[in-house]
């Protein structure tokens, strides 16, 4: 295969790199003037990233001796963390505006593009060391998103907490990636696959259990959560949304192509993990979002319970059950995304955001349109047919109960009645409650239009967009088996 | 119906009326769902008037190509059970919509419109051909219901509202995961396919206990009745009306479509639970009912009583047990709603609900009384109303299954005679003795509109029940065929010196179920 020809296959993240270069170079030179220009720029280049797929980005198969693979799986991953990029690059210039009096820099886009391609890395490998390089890519963007306002402690504080329990996170996973390596031999996960068919050995074992672990800690499942509340109270919203939405999706398939191409013959094995920190992400992130009295703190405890869910598809280990991941994850994004636009347009009189849920109080009586598409992602995290989340759940769960995990089934969707509950605390203070302080009214397009989007593709009339979507995941899934 | 999609029709006229009512005044939102709702019960007229009796199984059945959506299919159909189902719900709706018209009057278009999206969904329910199209309108109807209870409801409604929502799903949520594994196992998720699919009869054991897990709490049944009473009191009345009138109708529903024709063994089997659940049901909620002071509580646990006769009939396991359910659904669709009425026409005069402050309303509400009158004798069961005829059957078939159940529940009757004609006497008769009631205007012309036409249908419905037998007769006869290997054995088995036509004609006769249980032993 020449050189070339592999190249094309990395197209999508040659385009985020040299375009986030490129954008770096000009913002130095531009400074803070350059913030607008740079925005749509990147927005672009996400756009291109997502063109290059087309064709060998998606379709090329094997690249740079089995290190990197453009299959139909990473395909839709990307997809999805492009949207999610882009998004978060939308929402930025008005929330740093209105909020810190300090504008937005343009190395925020930047350090987006960059995390981007990163996680393009990340669900593209098929060696433990490219994916350790795209995570690491990924996480050095994310710690300093984190800590962007500057002037904020809490956003310094997330940063820290993000970088410290990271490089943690980090550790873990290289100790696993090396132990892995000792036992096998090879980094590559076809190679990895071949030693974990054969006889079974402690240290090939203690290996996946560190990488597992580590790849738990990037996706905030339990018992590795603990950074996730912190983060997202402290991180400002719009860098929040990109956390829930972008990296989860690339942490997790990167989960998925790691259990299924590296440690496929070994599913015996993680699948005990899995369904451990499936049930214990579903559980706890219910009962610990009941108390959260701070918007962003009850959003970081749903992502948690939301990667349990996923997490159940994963458990079932078949094409089924990871086309049931990635249909979750599509959903998921646009349900959280949607929801942290609403943050973004919780703002007071004086235009500094609240975050309290009891902020929240009589929205439907003065601000209906915003209520309602709240109510809509609320009924829909928590399941509720015929909102779309309800059937990503389905998809998942369908999977489980065919893979035969029965138990994992009925207690994952009886744990799912704890969430419900507080999904509709909120649509409670929304509806039943007299109403608060109203929010300022300024006009928001780029968020409301957002916000409608997202509310109109999770809502009932969506419904056709069900066969598309797992038609579209089956077929992502299926490259992995 | 040469092709006309009836029903996709009666599911669009609410949903499309639903969104109007969200852009419109508060009165034009009242008048656009009196309209619409009048208009589904004209086509709901036209749909029992094409209904062919004794014609095929599904009727006005629907599976447009546009209808794929990958998981699950848009397909509807109806038989005989649901029809009637469907006419309970759209002859109720626009009752519902009257009773709000003047007693709501916070956000009336956001009402409306969920009243309307109620309806859509429990026509949707009802017609549903598909596993999993019926389980998105059997669940969605939560969240209308949560709203209806949690922003017009009393002073509990926050707590009601909960516990009615996380009560409901936690039930069907166990019953998807059934419904997934039939679907896999079977290959399909056409309904009148997976009626007519056998399941090894250890996994119907299963598969039964998921799907009663929902269906016994939608019921509701004893001991997962609870949320019944707080829904009912805190709900606005029209909320009261449309909870006993149709949705607890669903649980019944469901354990006819489902429980009962997919997993015939299993519900043999299991038959002991529902007859023990019900017979401790009607006595207990009977005497919970006796003693309450408030009245839609009390008209709520009576419900609970009326809901364990439908069970028993269900699981009967045949004709007459099968067809006095159906009828005990549709006649306690209609009393009680009608008595929620009641409760409703005296609550919005006097803002109480408190038994203790009424009294010798037949003196200054003649006309109310008589009403009020009507509805409680047919909650009875007096000869001659819809009650009469539901509750004999069902016990008469009950009393070929189990001799004992039978006993206990029709002592509960008696026990209903007695809380109702004690309600009766507490509101309607005595002197007046509160100068406020006594200043209680009679029924107005809106509200007889209201209760007029349901006490026809209850006295219509007591005086000539083949109207309403005879388009689910070819099912039932369907549905005992399917069931027959299956059904237990009954305890009241004739000996040969007690000789067989003295037994059934025991039965036959219902004089008093505990005389011919002492003959037959």
């Amino acid at each position: 295969m020449s050189y070339a020809e592999q190249l094309s296959m990395t197209l999508p993240e040659l385009v985020l790199a040299v375009g986030a270069i490129v954008l770096m170079l000009v913002s130095a030179w531009g400074k803070q003037a350059a913030t607008r220009g740079v925005s749509i720029a990147a927005v672009f280049v996400l756009a291109g990233a997502a063109v290059a797929l087309v064709g060998n980005g998606s379709s090329g198969g094997t690249a740079f001796d089995g290190m990197y693979r453009a299959d139909a799986f990473a395909a839709f991953a990307k997809v999805l963390i492009y949207l999610a990029s882009a998004v978060a690059i939308i929402i930025a210039p008005r929330f740093f505006e209105r909020t810190s009096g300090d504008d937005l820099k343009p190395e925020y886009p930047v350090l987006i593009l960059l995390s981007a391609c990163g996680m393009g890395m990340m669900v593209s490998a098929s060696d433990l060391l490219l994916l350790y390089v795209g995570l690491e890519l990924q996480s050095l963007a994310a710690y300093v998103l984190a800590s962007f306002m500057r002037r904020d402690t809490r956003s310094a504080e997330a940063g820290l907490k993000y970088f410290v329990l990271g490089a943690l996170a980090s550790g873990i996973l290289l100790y696993g990636i090396s132990l892995v390596y000792g036992f096998a031999g090879t980094t590559l996960f076809n190679d990895i696959a071949i030693a974990y068919a054969g006889p079974r050995n402690m240290g090939l074992l203690f290996g996946l259990v560190f990488v597992f672990a580590g790849l738990a800690f990037k996706l905030a499942a339990v018992p590795f959560h603990m950074w996730t509340p912190d983060v997202y109270e402290g991180a400002p919203t719009p860098v929040t949304a990109f956390f829930a939405s972008a990296p989860k999706v690339a942490a997790m398939a990167m989960a998925l192509r790691v259990a299924v191409e590296a440690m496929g013959p070994a599913v015996l094995e993680w699948r005990q993990i899995v369904i451990f920190a499936a049930l214990a992400s579903i559980v706890l992130g219910a009962v610990g979002a009941i108390g959260q009295r701070n918007i962003k703190r009850l959003l970081a405890y749903s992502s948690i319970n939301n990667v349990g869910f996923a997490l159940v598809g994963l458990a079932a280990g078949s094409a089924q059950g990871v086309a049931g991941v990635l249909f979750y994850l599509a959903v998921y994004i646009v349900m959280t995304l949607g929801s942290f636009l609403i943050v973004l347009q919780m703002r007071g009189e004086d235009g500094q955001p609240v975050e309290d849920v009891a902020s929240l109080s009589g929205l439907s009586r003065s601000r209906p349109a915003l209520a309602l598409a709240l109510a809509i992602f609320m009924f829909s995290l928590a399941g509720i047919p015929p909102l779309l989340g309800f059937w990503a759940k389905y998809a998942v769960f369908e999977a489980a109960v065919q893979a035969g995990l029965l138990p994992l089934a009925v207690i994952g969707i009886a744990a799912s009645t704890i969430g419900a509950y507080y999904y509709l605390r909120v649509v409670k203070t929304m509806y039943f409650d007299e109403p608060a302080a109203p929010f300022g009214r300024e006009p928001a397009l780029v968020e409301g239009g957002l916000t409608l989007a997202a509310a109109i593709v999770i809502s009932p009339v969506s419904l056709f967009l069900i066969a598309p979507l797992s038609a579209w995941s089956l077929t992502a899934a299926r490259a992995l088996f | 119906m040469n092709g006309f999609p009836i029903l996709s029709v009666m599911l669009l006229v609410p949903a499309a009326a639903a969104v109007l009512c969200l852009f419109v005044s508060a009165n034009g939102a009242r008048w656009t769902a009196l309209a619409a709702t009048l208009v589904n019960l004209a086509l709901g007229v036209l749909l029992w008037a094409n209904f062919e009796v004794g014609g095929a199984q599904w009727q006005f059945v629907e599976a447009p190509a546009l209808g794929d959506f990958g998981v699950f299919r848009y397909a509807l159909g109806i038989d005989g059970f649901a029809l009637m189902l469907i006419m309970l719900s759209v002859f109720l709706m626009p009752i519902c919509i009257g009773a709000s018209w003047k007693s709501v009057t916070n956000r009336v278009p956001e009402y409306m419109a969920l009243f309307l999206s109620v309806e859509v969904l429990m026509i949707g329910t009802f017609a549903a051909q598909d596993l999993l199209l019926f389980y998105v309108f059997f669940e969605a109807g939560l969240i209308p219901m949560y709203l209806i209870i949690g922003i017009w409801g009393g002073a509990n409604r926050i707590y009601a509202s909960y516990k009615f929502f996380l009560y409901t799903l936690l039930g069907s949520l166990l019953m998807l995961i059934a419904m997934i594994y039939m679907i896999q196992t079977a290959g399909t998720s056409d309904i009148p396919t997976l009626m007519a699919y056998d399941f090894p009869a250890h996994v119907q054991t299963w598969l039964w206990l998921a799907f009663f897990a929902s269906f016994a709490v939608k019921m509701p049944m004893w001991p997962v009745h609870t949320w019944l009473p707080d829904a009912h009191v805190q709900a606005p009345t029209a909320g009261s009306v449309i909870l006993a009138g149709v949705l607890l109708k669903l649980g019944g529903y469901g354990f006819l479509r489902f429980s009962i024709p997919m997993f015939p063994e299993a519900s043999g089997q299991l038959t002991w639970l529902i007859l023990t659940l019900s017979a401790v049901a009607v006595v207990y909620t009977s005497l919970v009912a006796l003693v309450q002071s408030d009245m839609k509580k009390l008209i709520a646990y009576s419900s609970v009583a009326h809901m364990a006769i439908v069970t028993i009939g269900l699981f009967a396991f045949n004709q007459q047990g099968i067809e006095g359910a159906m009828i005990v659904m549709l006649s306690h669709g209609l009393v009680s709603g009608a008595l929620f009425l009641c409760v409703g026409i005296i609550y919005d005069r006097l803002h109480t609900r408190e038994i203790a402050r009424y009294g010798g309303l037949a003196i200054n509400m003649p006309r109310y009384a008589v009403f009020f009158l009507l509805f409680t004798m047919a909650s009875i069961g007096l000869p001659g109303t819809s009650g009469f005829v539901g509750e004999f059957l069902s016990l008469a078939g009950t009393y070929r299954v189990s001799t004992w159940a039978a006993l206990i529940c029709t002592t509960g009757i008696i026990l209903g005679a007695a809380y109702s004609l004690y309600l009766y006497r507490r509101i309607a008769l005595g002197d007046l003795v509160h100068d406020d009631v006594k200043a209680m205007p009679d029924v107005s012309g809106r509200e007889l509109a209201l209760l007029a036409p349901i006490a026809a249908v209850v006295l219509w419905m007591g005086v000539y029940p083949e109207s309403f037998l005879a388009p689910m007769r070819g099912d039932v006869a369907l549905l005992v065929a399917r069931i027959e290997r299956a059904a237990p054995v009954s305890d009241s088995r004739p000996t040969p010196g007690n000789p067989a036509a003295a037994a059934a004609k025991a039965a036959e006769h219902g004089t008093g179920a505990a005389a011919a249980h002492g003959e037959s032993h």
